[in-house]
């Protein structure tokens, strides 16, 4: 990344850490069995080649944390940013992804006005809580990564594998100060370009797993003719667990909210995936992170149906941020909205909810006085 | 918090999960699957420490079918055991251990159904039954009891867990249940309590 690259910090990062707190190195100049060897973007290098393509993917070892012994944490001059209200949720529509725009520090309205629904690509886009800086920071590499991943693979990656590869990316800062709790908003496109609606059960579920067992005889064959595009086994195979059960249950069922979820294998359609900087990766129809979080919930998993209409669901989302910056301090003033189709997604304007605080007050009090002179 | 149940039948592996994803208070996901398929008939259940679970339980996944590439032929449950535990063992004291809590079954063509026992701390125990998470300190007194071998037939699981239901003071809402058996891994119909059969009643009517 720029700033890697501008301080040098892939090629000496033990330079980083406070001198004080490292026992004294033999020879600084030699790298330290331990910690393997850096990329640009903090993946191993292969041993054999100095080959950098591909997700960073390496299965005879499980990524170990080098930063989790490096980095000795170093006392914060002033609190953290971590306060927010962020939700997303699929519905027939699509999926729509809201969150406030306050950045707290402590007591302190650090800015009012932050930006925290990121785009990654046209049918992507990031809802970030937990520390600014760090979201901010992992929305950028998550968006570098896909566009090599497009400009390597001639496709976008898919939401789950983009999730996948946001949680390996995270995993060697397991134990340090980062904190980022990103919900990946997005609509998959069909391998053949053209998206079909992920109502569409039987087939969906099948073919996912038929095709997941494909890519699975496809690694040990030969390589892929040339112009053949194939889908990333690797990434897919995740499904394999999962289709497998589904596929056997999906008779049962046809709604996409049922117990046993096959919208979750569907591979076209809307996706809502949350990653967060301890590992957890949850694939699932509603999320809402943050400290309003639990007033959010509240209000969607009240309203929350699949059949909302476009407009339903908007005035949901709205509703849900709405009270929860109410009640939380660390939430507040405007609410973001953006909303993903299978043409891509789009935002709706910011609104104030200070003015939406007042107009209802004054309905409200509308009502009281009608009720008042009614009772009179 | 989260809980895995297995018990070895005469010619089955019947094994249980809860299927909450819950971070501090919230529930952010009820209809999370713990359990990873290895192979067509070995299933591994996986809890702890978030990140981990799904690290750890996908590393042994994807190197036991890299396995099977390789060679042609599967593992062996007990094979994909020790390997497991071997794995977790390396990095128990590295700086990075994996804090996981695992059950493995299995059926073998020759030697029939097996259940492995492991923990954060990479002890394995072949075992006729067992238990993770607080509710098997529940759980585990009633197998004592009626456990025999060869004497499991299947029904006494919704018994097993109702007692969760009565004296647990976290509500786990719904499990999903499997069987492995000499044709493979089956789905059972997941356990779940009153209201989550009348929500699901509900949404398929819809």
């Amino acid at each position: 990344m720029a700033l890697e690259d501008f301080c040098s910090f892939r090629n000496n990062p033990h330079l980083w850490t406070p001198a004080s707190l490292l026992p004294p190195l033999q020879n600084p100049a030699s790298s330290t069995p331990g910690i393997p060897k850096h990329n640009h973007s903090g993946r191993r290098r292969s041993e054999l080649s100095n080959k950098d393509d591909g997700p960073p993917l390496h299965l005879s070892l499980p990524p170990a944390s080098a930063a989790r012994c490096l980095m000795p944490t170093v006392r914060r001059p002033f609190p953290l940013t971590h306060g927010t209200t962020t939700l997303g949720f699929v519905f027939q529509g699509g999926v729509i992804a809201a969150a406030d725009t306050r950045a707290s520090a402590g007591g302190l309205v650090a800015c009012p006005e932050v930006h925290k629904i990121i785009p990654v690509h046209s049918h992507l886009v990031v809802t970030s809580s937990g520390s600014g800086a760090d979201c901010v920071l992992w929305a950028r590499a998550l968006e570098r990564e896909i566009r090599l991943y497009r400009l390597r693979h001639g496709r976008v990656l898919s939401v789950r594998g983009t999730a996948k590869l946001l949680a390996f990316m995270l995993h060697p800062f397991k134990g340090t100060d980062v904190c980022v709790a990103l919900t990946l908003c997005g609509w998959d496109q069909g391998p053949n370009g053209g998206p079909r609606d992920g109502v569409d059960q039987g087939s969906a579920g099948s073919s996912g797993d038929a095709t997941a067992t494909e890519a699975l005889i496809r690694i040990e064959g030969t390589s892929p003719a040339p112009g053949h595009v194939t889908q990333s086994p690797v990434s897919e195979q995740s499904g394999l667990s999962s289709s497998s059960s589904s596929s056997s249950s999906s008779s049962s069922s046809s709604s996409p909210y049922s117990i046993s979820s096959t919208s979750s294998t569907a591979r076209e359609g809307p996706k809502v995936i949350y990653v967060c900087s301890d590992g957890a990766r949850l694939q699932g129809e509603l999320f809402s992170v943050g400290s309003g979080s639990p007033y959010a919930y509240g209000i969607l998993d009240g309203g929350l149906r699949w059949t909302l209409s476009r407009e339903e669901a908007f005035s949901l989302a709205r509703e849900a941020v709405f009270r929860a910056t109410h009640r939380d301090a660390y939430s507040g003033n405007n609410v973001d909205l953006v909303y993903i189709t299978e043409k891509g997604w789009s935002r709706r304007d910011r609104e104030d909810l200070k003015e939406e605080y007042y107009t209802r007050k004054e309905e409200i009090g509308k009502i009281v006085e009608e009720r008042c002179r009614k009772t009179d | 918090m989260e809980y895995l149940i297995g018990i070895q039948g005469p010619d089955f592996v019947l094994v249980a999960a809860d299927s909450v994803a819950a971070s501090s208070i919230i529930k952010m996901k009820d209809d999370h699957d713990k359990m990873f398929k290895l192979s067509d008939n070995i299933l591994l259940l996986c809890v702890g420490e978030a990140g981990d679970t799904v690290q750890f339980a996908e590393y042994i996944q994807k190197n036991v079918q890299l396995y099977k590439m390789r060679n042609g032929y599967e593992l062996s449950p007990t094979a994909a055991a020790n390997f497991t535990r071997k794995n977790l063992a390396d990095y128990l004291r590295s700086r990075t251990p994996y804090h996981v809590n695992l059950l493995l079954a299995g059926y073998d063509q020759a030697d029939g159904p097996a259940l492995f026992y492991m923990d954060h701390l990479s002890a394995l125990a072949k075992a006729p039954f067992a238990a993770h998470g607080y509710g098997a300190f529940l759980t585990l007194s009633i197998l004592d009891r009626y456990y025999k071998p060869g004497g499991w037939t299947g029904e006494q699981d919704a018994s097993l867990l109702s007692i969760l239901n009565k004296r647990f003071i976290l509500n786990l809402p719904s499990f999903n249940v499997r069987a492995i058996d000499k044709e493979g891994v089956h789905d059972l119909e997941k356990v779940c309590g009153r209201e989550r059969e009348r929500e699901g009643r509900e949404r398929e009517s819809r």
